[in-house]
């Protein structure tokens, strides 16, 4: 016989429920997955341990820009003692460490771990993932870059040097910034889908982006001494950065850091179209590289 | 009434049932599915109907059961012949049918850096769930998947059978209608199988969840599904539900003092079915008319009975004797 209900207030284990929300679609699930990754490349939402090395590297990234505002500021000068436009180039060495150290964070690990079979037999797409991690690294370096760039931005403000001189070039260097975080996170990315191993894949990258940056600037530096122009100007194409650089001084009209930018009209050209195929290259070579992961 | 019984939940899953339209359609249904890779035939003209349940997918390692469930997911498209699932096709409805089907693979699949509440929200995410309702349904799964207070520490430092129920909790968490689970048992002790068993039982019944669990263990599987489909070499070899064998697996064991080759010939004239074990006469159980065929033949013989008891056929000795499977393995 069952006890005759009372209404007493008693908990009961109220057993499984369904679910009846809604269930959000592959556009929706891919946003929510470049957020992660995003939040993810900082360490945010990760364990204590994976916070130290991005951040740090943001903190030294913002130091050089924090101290070029403060000088603006208390000093009375006429203009930043440093240019939007070269930072990048002059803090490459931070960036390249960042690229290195958190590009296999985003995708290693879920090779590593078989995790793809888990996401996969989701309604997500093998292209979304691809996308969404690729948009997660791009945001993430450009913010690495973007913030020293708004310090600097910020404290020609407060310097209250005439702004209609500082914005132009501010936001010259913040499309320069972007181009860049889209070719190093295809590079990084693309050497870190292809070695699971963290440590390995943190390896490659920091190798291949170091020797491609040295060799720029070797044969750059042969080429000015012997006079060759037109070569110095092309040696910029071997590094992802001054690559970059060349297309933010032919296309986005900056001035160049470097002894010799692109080569004219039909140097800029190339500039512009190595970039696309690097940037193009890289995300083809993912998703080929995402086609051939097992479920 | 007669159908399963259902526990606490009992009501809200009938209510679910109920609303779907689905109900009426097979599970899952395989028209001549065939799957090749080069040479090798995965799975060949694969033809069979389940109804929603705890169905048994059973067949020895690489007799084509893990291919099966990734064509059922769409994850792999058919060399030929067709497959629904809850009523999708799953070459072009491929991602619906992962909206609405949970999947743990055979393979370890979990980050070690991670927690299991953090992992579970995710991929809760990763189905679709607002972050709301990721973090509410992540807290039931792991309860009811039986994970507590080591679900906040890193997955790295689980047991084979708490990772096993987190793998089981991620298939769960978005509440799909169908669970595929693959070779689920692997790894575990004989008290870790009892309960991923008993855990696969529940998702069937109290929580209304369909599930298509695939082993080479048969024993296993017998105890927790309605229905059975076995596999071998990429063929089907059978399809029925888990009473249906049980009914055709009676038999009566008959032990006589002397010449048994003769009993044997007469009980066969008779019509039944007779296999000697060793000692033993095995006799088809047709109906309560064979017992009284045997001890007619036994007084008209006149030899001593000393042993005559009902039997029941494991389905594990149901599928390897009659077609001539040896390569599954019995518990």
């Amino acid at each position: 016989m069952p006890a005759p209900r009372t209404n007493q207030g008693v908990i009961h284990d109220l057993g499984y429920r369904h679910y009846d929300g809604p269930r959000l679609g592959r556009a929706h699930i891919a946003r929510a997955l470049l957020l992660e990754s995003a939040k993810g490349a900082y360490g945010l939402g990760r364990s204590a341990r994976s916070k130290v090395m991005p951040m740090l590297l943001l903190a030294a990234i913002c130091l050089p820009a924090f101290i070029i505002a403060v000088v603006a500021a208390v000093t009375d000068v006429d203009e930043l003692p440093a240019d939007y436009t070269s930072y990048v180039l002059n803090v490459q060495a931070l960036v390249m460490i960042y690229v290195a150290a958190q590009s296999p964070a985003l995708v290693s690990r879920d090779l590593r771990f078989r995790v793809m079979s888990l996401y996969f037999s989701r309604p997500l797409h093998r292209i979304d993932y691809v996308v969404a991690k690729y948009a997660a690294m791009t945001t993430a370096v450009f913010l690495l870059m973007a913030l020293p760039l708004t310090i600097m931005f910020v404290g020609a403000l407060l310097a209250e040097l005439p702004i209609d001189e500082q914005v132009p070039d501010y936001l010259r260097s913040l499309g320069g910034a972007l181009l860049t975080a889209l070719v190093l996170s295809g590079i990084g990315l693309v050497i870190a889908a292809i070695t699971p191993r963290r440590g390995l894949g943190v390896a490659a990258i920091i190798a291949v982006l170091a020797v491609l940056a040295g060799v720029q600037g070797a044969m750059q530096a042969i080429a000015v001494e012997e006079n060759e122009a037109t070569v110095a100007g092309y040696a910029g194409l071997i590094s992802p950065f001054t690559l970059v650089h060349g297309v933010q001084h032919a296309v986005l009209g900056a001035g160049s850091a470097l002894s010799e930018g692109p080569p004219g009209t039909i140097g800029s050209v190339v500039f512009v179209v190595v970039t696309g195929l690097v940037v193009a290259g890289s995300f083809g070579a993912l998703l080929l590289r995402y086609r051939k992961v097992a479920v | 009434m007669g159908t399963r019984p259902r526990a606490a939940a009992g009501n809200i899953a009938v209510r679910r049932l109920a609303a779907v339209p689905l109900i009426s359609l097979p599970l899952i249904s395989t028209d001549s599915l065939t799957k090749k890779y080069g040479q090798v035939t995965a799975v060949s003209e694969l033809t069979v109907e389940v109804e929603p349940g705890v169905i048994g997918l059973i067949g020895a390692n690489g007799a084509g059961k893990s291919t099966l469930i990734k064509m059922i997911l769409g994850l792999l498209s058919p060399t030929s012949g067709r497959a629904t699932v809850l009523g999708l096709d799953v070459v072009s409805d491929g991602a619906a049918i992962r909206e609405q089907v949970g999947y743990m693979p055979e393979h370890d699949c979990l980050p070690a850096d991670v927690s299991a509440t953090e992992f579970v929200v995710h991929m809760a995410r990763m189905s679709g769930l607002p972050r709301t309702a990721a973090r509410e349904r992540t807290a039931d799964t792991l309860r009811h998947v039986g994970l507590y207070e080591e679900r906040y520490r890193p997955i790295g430092g689980y047991s084979t059978g708490m990772k096993q129920r987190v793998k089981l909790a991620q298939a769960l968490v978005h509440d799909p209608q169908l669970v595929l689970l693959d070779e689920p048992t692997n790894g575990l002790d004989p008290a870790g199988r009892d309960d991923m068993l008993g855990l696969i039982r529940r998702i069937g019944t109290e929580f209304g969840i369909s599930v298509l669990v695939a082993s080479h263990l048969l024993g296993e599987l017998e105890r927790v599904c309605d229905h059975v489909v076995v596999i071998d070499a990429g063929q089907l070899l059978r399809s029925s539900s888990t009473a249906d064998v049980t009914a055709a697996s009676q038999l009566v064991a008959v032990e006589v003092d002397e010449r048994t080759e003769e009993l044997t010939q007469a009980l066969q004239e008779a019509g039944l079915g007779v296999t000697a074990v060793g000692t033993l006469l095995e006799v088809d159980l047709l109906d309560d008319s064979t017992y009284d065929v045997v001890r007619d033949e036994v007084t008209r013989l006149g030899i001593g009975l000393i042993r005559m008891e009902r039997r029941r056929h494991r389905m594990s000795e149901i599928f390897t004797t009659p077609v001539g499977v040896t390569r599954v393995d019995a518990v």
